[in-house]
């Protein structure tokens, strides 16, 4: 099978301007960092989306598990009082 | 079998509720199994639709158009890749990919097996071919599948460039000297009728749009899309003051629809079935270009790990 010889996958990270976080924007196959990068540069900032790159391996990225979200993030749904709306304050009340 | 019927329900009322689907989510399996065949389709169609306008970036008549042409050709690169790599996230390898497209196992649009006879044509996809994919693009940026659905968002903001880039060449021909006129309007001639079949064969003779509607990976039928295309574009032809080449196109005041005449579908499964006039060229092309790089992949993958044993052992050294 020639996918032994596939080049690595990557996922691509880019800030659009400075004061913004990088934001994923997609993958691409390159064989080391440095093409990665250039790869990026190609793909993916074509139109000055970017004015810096983030690239790392897949294989790299932990995530988890879809199946365990409930587990996950269900704790917080029941938690409204993190939230300034659950708090009743006068009307009149000025600047909180 | 029971949990795997529960699971199909959970999934169908997230499809729904207008949930998007990533690629870990569980889904059935002919869900991934159609969407790996319709985006792996997609990007094939990207990156085998750079063959007939790739033909005329030496002969552009311009410095402007040729920048132009080129700038757009490498887009649908870059839409190749976003493409594959959605379709990647589903668990095909780009490599399995490439081979079916080479072994003639996955399709792509059909409107590439046509050929680019003179300029006008690059006119003439830019504006056809390109505003018939965007309509299908528009629709599909709301596709149920994440990775998809952004791919397309992406696409889609650059395809418009590609439209109007297309309609200018158009412009230019269609304001020029009688020659360049009919140029224009053979080139109109020749794409009209393979533009509208990209939209797939008729609604009645279409069986996957039923399930594609339901799990919302198509938001409209391929005639919906076909009259939508068709509705938006006589105007423009009109203004060119070119004539598109259907005796029995005519605005119908009471459906608010233009009408038109019988798709050649004859042609149309030809086509699909391999026996267009440029199918073999087309994966030759892909098939050259593929063998032609090997020892490139090879070549840049040996150095990439002959770097990283280099750096490797100078660590262990220190």
């Amino acid at each position: 099978m020639t996918n032994k010889k596939e080049w690595p996958v990557w996922e691509v990270f880019i800030r659009s301007k400075n004061g913004l976080e990088h934001r994923h924007v997609g993958s691409l196959h390159a064989t080391d960092a440095e093409m990665a990068i250039e790869n990026a540069r190609d793909v993916y900032t074509r139109r000055m989306e970017g004015v810096s790159i983030w690239v790392v391996q897949s294989k790299d990225i932990v995530a988890s598990n879809p199946e365990k979200m409930g587990e996950l993030f269900e704790p917080a749904a029941d938690k409204v009082y993190r939230h300034p709306t659950f708090y009743n304050l006068p009307v009149e009340l000025k600047h909180i | 079998m029971t949990q795997e019927i529960k699971l199909e329900e959970i999934f169908q009322s997230r499809i729904d509720n207008g949930e998007k689907i990533e690629p870990k989510d569980w889904m059935p399996e002919k869900y991934r199994k159609t969407h790996i065949r319709q985006i792996s389709q997609h990007a094939h169609s990207e990156i085998v639709g750079m063959l007939p306008e790739g033909n005329w970036i030496t002969r552009a008549p311009s410095l402007k158009r040729k920048c132009c042409l080129l700038a757009k050709v490498q887009d649908e690169a870059g839409h190749g890749l976003y493409l594959y790599s959605a379709a990647e996230t589903l668990g095909i390898t780009r490599d399995e990919m490439t081979e079916q497209l080479l072994s003639g196992k996955a399709k792509y649009s059909s409107i590439f097996n046509y050929p680019t006879l003179s300029w006008a044509d690059i006119g003439a996809i830019g504006w056809l071919v390109d505003g018939a994919a965007i309509i299908n693009q528009v629709m599909l940026t709301r596709t149920s599948f994440g990775p998809y659905a952004r791919a397309m968002v992406r696409i889609c903001k650059e395809e418009s460039f590609h439209q109007r880039q297309g309609y200018e060449i158009m412009l230019g021909l269609a304001q020029g000297t009688q020659a360049q006129k009919d140029m224009a309007q053979d080139a109109l001639n020749r794409f009209w009728w393979p533009s509208l079949m990209m939209f797939g064969p008729r609604d009645e003779d279409s069986p996957n749009t039923a399930q594609s509607m339901k799990w919302k990976i198509k938001r409209k039928t391929n005639d919906e899309l076909r009259q939508q295309f068709i509705d938006i574009t006589a105007p423009q032809a009109d203004y060119l003051g070119l004539t598109i080449p259907d005796p029995a196109l005519k605005w119908n005041e009471e459906r608010g629809h233009y009408d038109y005449g019988e798709i050649d579908w004859e042609e149309f499964w030809q086509v699909v079935k391999g026996n267009g006039p440029c199918n073999k060229e087309r994966i030759d092309a892909r098939q050259k270009a593929w063998d032609d790089g090997e020892w490139v992949r090879d070549a840049a993958m040996a150095y990439a790990n002959k770097k990283a044993a280099n750096r490797n052992e100078s660590k262990t050294g220190s």
